[in-house]
């Protein structure tokens, strides 16, 4: 007679052979290699399972390390570190310009005209947006729902069609200069963003409608992978997978950068109203609230735009005095840091990445022990990484 | 048709309608294997999407190597990379081909500098068959780069090339 | 609290594991700790309920050009909200600095790459072996004086 297990013991059988010995059982490495439809990029996960039931889980990540340090040791100035940086999380690229943009106005101590502050509120909101829809979108792919993929595209593509009319880009800007912008917001982008807000409230409710309390999206993704907040914090976690977990803490709210003290918009915290505290259903029902409070930040902040130049305060030669700083903003995927050491020249002396999804991967060993394998495609896609800012 | 292929001498009338139809059957339907790798990789999917739809090209994103017909290498390729790209090519099956999206699969990109860890250019381990320039390809480029795949299948043979 | 009374607090507990206090540099004070005594100092920096760091922001390697390498850690308390920065250096020779791994688990990761980016060693890290280049690289390419090697695995490396 086999009894039956629990999750993540082995088992074993009383002797029903004739020779009266006992089964055993031996654990398995599979590998979820770097080319894999569901991991977001090339990230390789070796899992080491029992039968079905995950019992370690080992990231080798490095797959994309494209030396961004090494690049911007040796650019001429600090301007042309930039479309590196949009290289790095090539899916919120204007959050990475705005990170290093600020960092580099510390160092500086210049500030910038009012109007920049605003247009790069604007845009940066507008990204994250954006990016939670890749989020959202590859997430309900993962797990087997393709036609939120083909919606949360679609929006995307009118965000991209704003962008495109500023900048010219539709993926990595370079955008956000030291001291300001490359271009002035266009013509008739006021109008269209306007518009864009309007268009886009009842799409939010119509993703609730088709994937977030669909019942077999919450049956995959209910008491998944659930991440206590004293873990996360321990492990460097911020963002979703921060507030996902109980956290209330957004760096918008708490360490106010740019002009964001003015604008009026709730931090979204996960309360484990289909599971627990801290599954991945919490962690992507935080990404969706988000995108509405974008969508009230932006609406304050087109109603208050103040007229300016946005090219006057771009020094002509960044020389910053001999000196370090450390600089964060809240990326879509979390706490962004930029520590950059200037040795008096023209040329950055360090520049260091720290990225949001490097610290948000190293905790997926914890999470995923003891689920399934099929979980583990859910939990991976719950983390929101992208390879190029892990690995940079 | 791998008995088939490259079996004839020289060009004959016989085959020519079967030149035709094959190489029809075979551009209308290019299953791609999904190898995004970096920031292309989302272009890539913006293409596949309803905005630009790649579908009416007939090609579809395939998650195995072992059933599609094009690779196209989105992203930067790194040197610990490379020879698991090798091992997806070799896994591909014949007729297999290969677009090279983006400058940084093309030569190595805005990396090709100090990038100690980047290879400058798939094309060191893999033979490729179009390159897609842009950083990232606009999705209508990227179009273009299948379309031109399509016409240089379409001018393929069933009789081995002479000298 | 402010880095002053926080260096303050800490000389006088740890004494001679505190080398160096700049007040006045930019853009924030540093404190210089002992590359061996990282760990105790990151305990007591934790668990002490007026300071309470608990959040490794980032741990950076650096290649201070005369020599030594350093590590830089900067740190900060959800709960207090203060932050701090401490920085170890080490010489190239002997690049040991004791893990701090065990206090906060984001620097697992984060000393792997400095490990191999820099070459720094952290004693009484639980798996320090390189993750971002291959595991067969030699050299610490984010050195100052790292030369590109020219072929790898049989691939040009050079443009």
């Amino acid at each position: 007679m086999i009894e039956t297990a629990a999750r993540g013991t082995t088992v074993t059988a009383s002797p029903t052979t004739s020779s009266g010995r006992a089964l055993r059982t031996e654990e398995m490495v599979l590998n979820m290699g770097p080319q894999h439809p569901s991991t977001h990029g090339v990230l390789r996960l070796e899992l080491v399972v029992d039968g079905e039931i995950i019992v370690d889980v080992i990231p080798h990540i490095g797959y994309l390390h494209r030396c961004f340090e090494k690049h911007a040791e040796h650019m001429t100035n600090y301007q042309q570190v930039i479309p590196y940086c949009d290289r790095m999380d090539y899916v919120a690229s204007m959050s990475m310009d705005f990170g290093y943009a600020l960092a580099v106005e510390k160092l500086l101590g210049i500030r910038v005209p009012e109007r920049v502050e605003y247009i790069r509120i604007i845009m940066a909101e507008f990204q994250r947006i954006a990016s939670h829809l890749i989020a959202l979108g590859t997430y309900g792919l993962d797990v087997g729902a393709f036609t939120p993929f083909l919606f949360c595209f679609r929006d995307r593509e009118r965000i991209l069609d704003l962008f495109e009319m500023t900048c010219g880009a539709r993926l990595l800007y370079n955008y956000m200069w030291v001291g300001g912008l490359s271009h002035d917001l266009p013509p008739g982008f006021v109008e269209k963003a306007q518009d864009f807000c309007q268009y886009f409230k009842p799409k939010i409710k119509e993703l609730n409608d088709l994937l977030s309390y669909n019942e077999i999206f919450i049956k995959r993704t209910a008491n998944v992978g659930v991440l206590p907040a004293d873990v996360a914090i321990n492990f460097g976690c911020s963002g979703p997978m921060l507030r996902g977990s109980g956290v209330n803490w957004d760096l918008r709210r708490n360490e106010p950068y740019a002009v964001y003290d003015r604008f009026d918009f709730e931090v979204q915290v996960g309360r484990g109203e289909v599971g627990t505290v801290g599954d991945c259903w919490d962690r992507y029902i935080v990404r969706v609230r988000e995108m509405e409070q974008s969508l009230r930040i932006i609406e304050q902040a087109i109603a208050q735009l103040p007229e300016g130049d946005v090219h006057s305060a771009i020094p002509k030669r960044i020389r910053p005095p001999v000196g370090e700083v450390y600089f964060r903003t809240e990326t879509p995927r979390g706490e962004l840091g930029y520590y950059i050491v200037s040795d008096g020249s023209t040329t950055p002396y360090r520049v260091k990445a720290r990225s949001p999804a490097f610290c948000n991967l190293s905790v997926i060993a914890e999470i995923s022990r003891g689920a399934m394998i099929a979980d583990m495609v859910a939990i991976a896609g719950s983390i929101d990484i992208v390879l190029g800012e892990v690995d940079r | 048709m791998g008995l088939l292929d490259r079996q004839f001498q020289s060009s004959n009338v016989i085959i020519t309608s079967l030149d035709n139809l094959l190489n029809w059957a075979r551009l209308s339907s290019l299953y791609q294997m999904q190898f995004g790798l970096a920031c292309c990789a989302i272009e890539m999917m913006a293409t596949g999407a309803s905005h630009y739809d790649f579908d009416r090209f007939g090609v579809m994103p395939r998650a195995t190597p072992r059933q599609s017909d094009v690779m196209i290498v989105a992203g930067t390729v790194t040197l610990k990379m490379a020879s698991r790209i090798k091992r997806l090519y070799d896994q591909m099956s014949e007729p297999r081909y290969v677009i090279s999206m983006g400058s940084c699969s093309n030569c190595g990109g805005p990396y090709w500098e100090h990038g100690y860890h980047v290879l400058k250019g798939v094309d060191r381990v893999i033979p490729v068959d179009v390159y897609v320039p842009g950083c990232p390809p606009r999705p209508e480029a990227l179009m273009e780069g299948v379309i031109k795949l399509q016409e240089k299948i379409r001018h393929e043979s069933l009789a081995k090339k002479v000298a | 609290m402010t880095p002053q009374e926080i260096h303050d607090g800490l000389k006088a507990r740890f004494g001679d594991a505190i080398l160096d206090f700049k007040a006045d540099a930019v853009t924030e004070p540093w404190i210089r700790i002992a590359p061996d005594r990282m760990k105790e100092v990151g305990l007591f920096l934790r668990d002490t309920p007026e300071l309470q760091f608990d959040y490794l922001m980032c741990l950076s390697g650096i290649d201070n050009n005369d020599g030594t390498l350093g590590t830089v850690y900067h740190l900060y308390s959800l709960v207090k909200k203060h932050r701090l920065v401490l920085k170890a250096t080490v010489t190239k020779d002997n690049p040991q600095t004791q893990s701090v791994e065990s206090v906060w688990k984001a620097a697992n990761w984060h000393e792997r790459e400095s490990f191999d980016l820099l070459g720094i060693i952290y004693t009484d890290h639980p798996d320090l072996r390189r993750i971002l280049c291959p595991y067969d690289w030699e050299g610490h390419p984010l050195r100052k004086d790292y030369k590109l090697p020219e072929f790898y695995n049989g691939m040009k490396v050079p443009y």
